[in-house]
């Protein structure tokens, strides 16, 4: 029994480091009023995105609506942004495209995380069989070219919509998640502890996701949030050519390229999209520069 | 005799030393890479369901001349077939013919590439010259107005996509100030005879000096707009490597030695930081073809991105492939220039080392 007891206060024990080595990195975190800033930008922008039907002045503006007499309303009080070439309140519109922003960000991130950790993972620890090879050149072939060229065409040879601007940066994406999970497997695959997992008799996958996945993650989320900056401007970049999102979809590089053909006149309509991008893009980097002091500083 | 005997080896000897070299290496790395991503985007381009023949002639075409023109494209043969004739065409340096303009897709690349490369060669002259000022400048006086500028400055330009940089110097410097041209690449009633599609040295060849600065007028905003955001990323990475170098033993040595602070900063502090910087500025010059796209679609700029973006929109398949091989291709080798750039940079690749 007092093995027993042993164990469990060597558990606890494990536990309090554990909350302790949470404490210390929310420390490092919240020292940086940049990395808070960019937390609390990105709350609110999510909050608001979610609850978008109760915080647009203008809910029934963000899709299909006209009203022709308020057309070219440069910002009031009553349009904060002023309106658009068919009378539609564009700060309702810029909240609606918050929420297809985090939509693609979220589902792009879900899908590549995963299969781009698991490929890495797999090319890192299998470095020099057949596997690696397989996977690096299949990854190779995808950073030969401009991610947006690339994610451009498979737009146009699928269908040019939102789900299919998704399905290309998501085919897009995965090899830079890949190599660098790779560098970074093939760089501790030799390490001790590896080896003692090894002599103990361990199966490969559990090395992997359990011994080598949880030293690399912290990094892999650092540049997860950098990335949803990056999924975010190449998903407005491809809809602003006209090759994402289709009108009347309030999705904000469609929103750009929307209203950019009464560009200069109406100069006012274009500037709520684009500052709604540079807002989110700026709390995802600050939050992305936050996260990478606490883990690469360690 | 003896002198030309020894030309000869020592040329043999450099093919050799090229031939071993990373670069060559890398060069036929990117090229398979290629291959295996033409391999990649034409099969994607044929399972796809539509038939691209009668999206090129329109629904109202006879299914005669439909069917005629399947068999022209070996549209009706099965897909290794197709790869077969596509390679063999490729290697007589042919793409096919485009299903949207009727031509020959090398014969409108070689019309839209140009104006492309112009663009891109300005942007990266920009690029370079504002790093290299605003990088030694806030690396020479850190905690200066100059320093705390341009942080406030990275972080907004890395916000602003290469879009939303043409849209609002357009608005400012055309629009409203009336500085710079809005857009095409000449003021109309100026004409430059064709002769490598870059419009600044066809004019220089032409002796026409009043058109290369109407050219070079033309050029500034877009290539301004695709600058600004990676410009001041890469004055920011500079300036740290400048500040970490400036306080490193051998410039204290050097300056203990008596030598300017001028030649010390920009000979012996400038060129180890600049290591860090280049490679990061390779990439985003690189990457240039791709951003062209958002900037010359505002500035309604003959490019690449005009042949592409209706390629794309009209979903003219041997186009879509062909624009995808011409970016890679020149991505890749801007690359390879990069690299080279790096070796001649820094001693301890050169000499393989460290």
């Amino acid at each position: 029994m007092v093995e027993s007891r042993e164990l469990l206060s060597l558990f606890e024990k494990e536990k309090a480091m554990k909350r302790e080595r949470f404490k210390r990195a929310w420390y490092r975190f919240s020292r940086s009023k940049l990395a808070l800033t960019g937390l609390s930008i990105l709350l609110i922008l999510i909050i608001s995105a979610v609850f978008a039907e109760y915080i647009a002045p203008y809910p029934q503006h963000a899709g299909m609506y006209a009203n022709f007499k308020e057309r070219f309303l440069p910002p009031s009080s009553r349009y904060l942004l002023g309106t658009d070439h068919v009378g539609r309140d564009i700060l309702s519109r810029v909240i609606f495209g918050y929420r297809l922003a985090f939509l693609m960000i979220g589902i792009v991130l879900s899908i590549v995380l995963p299969t781009g950790t698991v490929l890495g993972l797999l090319a890192g620890y299998y470095k020099g069989r057949w596997i690696e090879h397989v996977i690096m050149r299949l990854a190779d072939m995808f950073v030969s070219i401009p991610p947006l060229i690339l994610a451009l065409s498979i737009c146009a040879i699928l269908e040019p919509n939102i789900v299919n601007a998704m399905i290309a940066i998501t085919l897009m994406w995965w090899p830079w998640y890949t190599r660098m999970v790779y560098s970074m497997t093939a760089a501790v695959r030799d390490e001790p502890y590896v080896w003692a997992a090894r002599a103990l008799g361990m199966r490969d996958l559990h090395i992997m996701f359990r011994e080598i996945l949880p030293n690399i993650l912290g990094p892999i989320l650092t540049k997860a949030t950098l990335d949803a900056a990056w999924v975010l401007l190449m998903g407005a970049a491809i809809s602003f050519l006209g090759l994402g999102a289709q009108p009347p979809t309030p999705d904000l590089g469609t929103m750009v390229s929307e209203y950019m053909v009464y560009f200069p006149r109406y100069w006012w309509m274009i500037i709520g999209p684009i500052v709604g991008i540079a807002v989110l893009i700026m709390a995802l980097n600050l939050l992305g520069d936050g996260l990478r002091e606490v883990f690469v500083g360690e | 005799m003896w002198e030309a005997a020894e030309v000869g080896v020592s040329v043999i000897r450099h093919i050799k030393k090229i031939v071993k070299s990373t670069v060559f290496k890398r060069a036929i790395a990117s090229l398979l890479a290629l291959f295996g991503l033409s391999l990649i985007i034409f099969t994607l381009a044929r399972i796809m369901p539509g038939d691209p023949a009668r999206m090129a002639l329109g629904p109202r075409a006879p299914e005669e001349i439909v069917q005629r023109y399947r068999e022209l494209l070996h549209l009706d043969k099965p897909i290794y077939v197709q790869y077969y004739y596509w390679i063999r065409d490729l290697f007589q340096g042919k793409l096919g013919i485009s299903l949207a303009s009727f031509r020959e897709v090398t014969v409108d690349i070689a019309e839209f590439l140009p104006a492309t490369l112009e663009l891109m060669i300005f942007t990266a002259i920009i690029q370079v010259a504002g790093t290299l000022i605003f990088g030694t400048l806030s690396g020479s006086r850190p905690g200066s107005i100059i320093d705390g500028a341009l942080r406030v400055f990275a972080y907004v330009g890395i916000c602003i996509p290469a879009f939303a940089w043409g849209l609002i110097l357009q608005f400012i410097f055309s629009y409203t100030l009336g500085w710079f041209p809005a857009t095409e690449r000449l003021s109309p009633g100026i004409r430059v005879p064709r002769v490598t599609g870059l419009m600044t040295l066809d004019a220089l060849i032409n002796g026409n000096l009043n058109a290369f600065v109407d050219a070079v007028w033309h050029l500034f905003l877009p290539s301004l707009a695709l600058a600004l955001g990676a410009m001041a990323q890469e004055a920011r990475i500079l300036r740290s490597a400048m500040v970490e170098n400036i306080g490193k033993d051998y410039v204290l040595t050097f300056m203990s030695h008596g030598l300017p602070y001028r030649t010390v900063y920009f000979k012996y502090a400038l060129k180890p930081s600049l290591v860090s910087t280049i490679p990061v500025m390779g990439l985003d010059i690189a990457a240039l073809i791709a951003n062209a796209f958002m900037v010359e679609t505002i500035y309604n700029w003959p490019g690449l991105s005009k042949f592409g973006i209706m390629a794309m929109f009209r979903k003219d398949l041997n186009g879509i492939v062909g624009v995808v091989l011409v970016a890679g291709l020149v991505y890749s080798i801007t690359n390879i220039i990069v690299d080279v750039i790096l070796t001649l940079v820094d001693p301890r690749i050169r000499h393989g080392g460290g």
